[in-house]
């Protein structure tokens, strides 16, 4: 069995005096595309943030290729090569499109990702590269913050609500890009509202109920009646 | 004539202005900071400058090339050291942190230097005018005016052309996702007062070549530099120019009328524009 | 527990509030009687740690509960100065008379001023009640019936107004004091304890929220404003009618009367009742010490502000507060269960 390129052991994570997470546990191994999913508040993207280091984390808790990172900043543990889609797109207002993809890039990692190559992944940005990113559409801008975080050329990069609000043809369209992205690298983790959808693109599930994990397998592996369990806790 | 030569004076000296106005302007713009001691950072630069020329036996424009590095390692510095430590949701700690400082500077350059009021001599340059259809002009005023206009040229170049103008303007946005994207906020509002008071030691130089200063001078700059963006309209850095030129202009205008108009007619004309106009004459178009 | 009859009570006082209760009024009938056991040069020091105080509890007033940073509060000060001479020196108006006077003018003409700078948000709030500061200077500095730039002492006649001898002038002028302090402590208090003084909390506390709850922040902070400028102008007119001189320069000083009061305001603990009466000790303590070095003390001061805003946001006595839970002044409610 191959040794995890993320493993997340016994994470408790706190905003403010409120826990939202309680001891999780997950490892993901190479090539893995782990889902995530459970209900609204349930702690998943505490779990992103956590390990993106948007919020502090225990420094034994997350482990990235071996070394611990828990509780380093944002900032450090991209260099080190995760990077965040962040929930709601957040793209920076007063840059255009093609600006904030060079922000995303700033650091300089070596990789496949380059100006180039996320045009050519979502052409649509390439037409409207000079525009404000707020004229963008909302699939438009879903694309342009998954191609920001690409262009760090993350090893391993997270999704949060990657299809939240968006029309379904554009969801096909970005699940459809998905095997390209992460082939590159090392590895995802995606939150998923969508049950079916996480289920068809990801290697593994896991279940996070009230900041607990309730449930973790393969796809295969899993019932519907089981899924549904962990999901609502009934 | 003799209005004429004074606005011609009032534009000129708007130049001086809207140098006060672009460093308070830049740091605004990218951590919604509003230093109070502004002012006295110009007049701090303008005793350095001093102290460089009389300890190095350079010019007063030649002392920039020390003064304005010093001055910028200086914003870097109190950035990382101390403001950086106030920023947060609260205006309280950054405005009155600013506030000591400003009094700190202000009673340590008295302590050093005295209460005397000083000047910076810059030869030859300093006396040398041109006569252009009848008005005269000071050349060293108009190198000024022009050294303005260019700092502001480049300030806007750096802002929208340059990776750091980005990172200024991405930060500024959303301190948050910037920091997710590496970008150390710290880091960058330390490079932006770096800017800033790299403008500030040009700014009080320039202050210092043309008229008395002293360590009390510091205030007044402040709220020049203030009016100036609020006549232009915040956010647009060319349009502090031209509320640096409005100001000078309306000085210049208030003195001929009356020596000690001078200042009221500059206060009355920013506050014409709050009553009027509150977002300025020139606010930056969005988008 | 009864779902009729709660087992809990909601109230302000505290037994360490009670006890402080009784210390300041005993404190006070001291005060009172100054003339009885002080010398004039004592009398002359509480008169002006009074002036501080109550410029400070004002300045505490705007800056801590209203979310109002001022830096030019020495407006309405120099403009109570100007309005005593103005009043006994042109119109022949009792010279106590003007105390008053310069309250309702003072406040009268902060209206236009607080619609205009009202107009800057925030920090560059802040700068604009400087402006209007330099304003005030320059426009009395024009006024040459009141000495234009360099200024104009009270005539004798005008101070034997006030009583024809010396002692009995400094004990008025010193009871002045000690009454106006009073009321501005008192009025503080009362008003952080009405329902405005809750509408402010909450100003504090979040903007967003508040507004949210339909709380009128706008009138609110405009009150406010208005109120503390007149009471400003007011200890303006006082603390002149102590010095018997004006200048422009003197009258609207920065340092003087917002950088003291700021730090007193600051190291005693912003945005607490009690924060101003600890920093104002601190203050004339520190004074009182170091006053001889001069340009050095003010050093000092800047850098005592500055610590304690980043190591202790709210002063000396948040500080104590935090730690020992005590409350001298409660403006807030707490919730008492009978096991307490």
């Amino acid at each position: 069995m191959p040794e995890p390129i993320l493993a997340v052991t016994e994470l408790d994570a706190f905003y403010g005096d409120f826990q939202a997470l309680f001891a999780v546990s997950v490892a993901v191994e190479p090539g893995e595309v782990l889902a995530m999913i459970g209900a609204n508040g349930a702690g998943k993207s505490t779990f992103l943030k956590a390990v993106a280091g948007v919020i502090p984390a225990k420094r034994e808790a997350i482990r990235f290729r071996g070394e611990s990172i828990g509780g380093l900043s944002a900032d450090r543990i991209l260099k080190r090569g995760i990077a965040l889609v962040p929930e709601g797109r957040r793209l920076f207002p007063s840059l255009s499109v093609e600006e904030n993809l060079m922000i995303g890039g700033q650091l300089g990692r070596k990789g496949r990702w380059s100006l180039e190559t996320v045009y050519a992944l979502f052409p649509v940005l390439g037409e409207r590269r000079n525009q404000a990113s707020t004229s963008l559409s909302g699939g438009q801008q879903q694309m342009c913050a998954i191609g920001r975080a690409l262009m760090a050329n993350p090893d391993f990069i997270l999704f949060d609500e990657i299809s939240l609000g968006l029309a379904p043809v554009i969801i096909k369209d970005i699940y459809a890009a998905l095997p390209g992205i992460v082939a590159g690298g090392a590895g995802a983790v995606i939150v998923e509202q969508d049950i079916t959808r996480a289920l068809s693109v990801a290697t593994r599930v896991v279940c996070l109920q009230e900041g607990r994990v309730s449930l973790q397998g393969r796809p295969a592996d899993l019932d519907r009646a089981a899924i549904s369990a962990a999901y609502f806790g009934t | 004539m003799q209005w004429i030569n004074a606005i011609v004076q009032g534009v000129l000296v708007g130049g001086l202005y809207a140098l006060f106005a672009a460093g308070l302007s830049l740091i605004f713009g990218v951590m919604r900071l509003v230093n109070i001691a502004h002012g006295d950072l110009i007049v701090l630069a303008a005793f350095l400058a001093l102290v460089v020329m009389q300890t190095l036996g350079l010019g007063a424009l030649e002392s920039l090339v020390v003064v304005i590095p010093l001055m910028a390692l200086l914003g870097y510095v109190l950035q990382r050291g101390l403001l950086n430590l106030t920023l947060g949701s609260d205006i309280l700690p950054p405005l009155l942190v600013t506030f000591g400082l400003s009094v700190i500077i202000q009673n340590g350059l008295l302590q050093v230097f005295t209460a005397d009021s000083r000047r910076l001599n810059a030869g030859a340059l300093e006396v040398a005018t041109f006569n252009l259809a009848g008005i005269d002009i000071g050349v060293l005023p108009l190198v000024m005016f022009l050294a303005a206009v260019a700092v502001i040229g480049v300030l806007q170049f750096i802002f929208y052309r340059t990776a750091l103008g980005r990172a200024f303007r991405a930060t500024s946005d959303d301190a948050d996702v910037a920091r997710m994207m590496g970008l150390d906020n710290r880091h960058i509002f330390g490079l932006a007062m770096a800017l800033s008071l790299a403008v500030v030691a040009i700014a009080g130089v320039f202050l210092a070549v043309r008229t008395n200063f002293d360590p009390a001078s510091g205030p007044a700059r402040l709220i020049f530099g203030f009016e100036a963006v609020i006549i232009g309209g915040l956010g647009n850095l060319w349009g502090t120019l031209a509320g640096g030129v409005i100001l000078g202009v309306t000085q210049a205008i208030g003195a001929q009328i009356n020596p000690g108009w001078q200042l009221l007619a500059g206060h009355l004309v920013f506050l014409l524009v709050l009553a009027f106009r509150p977002t300025g004459l020139f606010p930056r178009i969005a988008g | 527990m009864s779902a009729v009859t709660p087992d809990w009570r909601v109230e302000r006082a505290t037994a360490t509030s009670r006890l402080a209760a009784v210390v300041a009024i005993v404190a006070l009938i001291a005060l009172a009687a100054a003339p009885a056991w002080a010398g004039r040069a004592d009398m002359r020091l509480l008169s002006e740690i009074f002036t501080y105080l109550a410029l400070a509890c004002l300045w505490n007033l705007l800056a801590g509960f209203a979310g109002l940073v001022s830096v030019g509060q020495q407006a309405y000060v120099g403009f109570g100065g100007y309005m005593l001479f103005a009043f006994a020196i042109l119109l022949g108006v009792n010279p106590l008379l003007t105390i008053p006077i310069a309250g309702i003018l003072g406040a009268l003409i902060a209206v236009p001023v607080a619609v205009l700078i009202f107009r800057l948000s925030g920090a560059y709030f802040a700068i604009g009640t400087w402006v209007m500061a330099e304003v005030f200077r320059l426009v009395f500095a024009q006024v040459s019936a009141l000495g234009g730039g360099s200024g104009t002492s009270l005539p004798v006649a005008v101070v034997k107004d006030i009583a024809e001898g010396r002692d009995m002038r400094e004990w008025i002028v010193y009871w002045a004091a000690f009454l106006l302090v009073v009321v501005v402590l008192g009025g503080t208090y009362w008003l952080l304890s009405t329902r405005r003084g809750l509408a402010l909390a909450a100003i504090r506390d979040s903007e967003v929220a508040s507004e949210s709850l339909g709380v009128r922040i706008w009138r609110t902070k405009l009150m406010i404003y208005v109120v503390s400028a007149g009471a400003t102008a007011m200890v303006g007119a006082l603390i002149f009618l102590q010095k018997l001189r004006i200048s422009p320069d003197a009258a609207f000083n920065v340092n003087d009367w917002t950088a003291y009061v700021i730090f007193i305001t600051v190291i005693g603990g912003i945005g607490t009742i009690e924060g101003p009466i600890v920093g104002v000790i601190v203050f004339f303590l520190l004074r009182e010490t170091l006053a001889d070095l001069g340009s050095i003390y003010l050093m000092i001061l800047g850098l005592v502000a500055i610590v304690v805003m980043l190591k202790a946001p709210r002063g000396l006595w948040g500080f104590v507060q935090d730690r020992f839970g005590i409350e001298l002044f409660p403006v807030r409610r707490r919730i008492r269960y009978p096991l307490d």
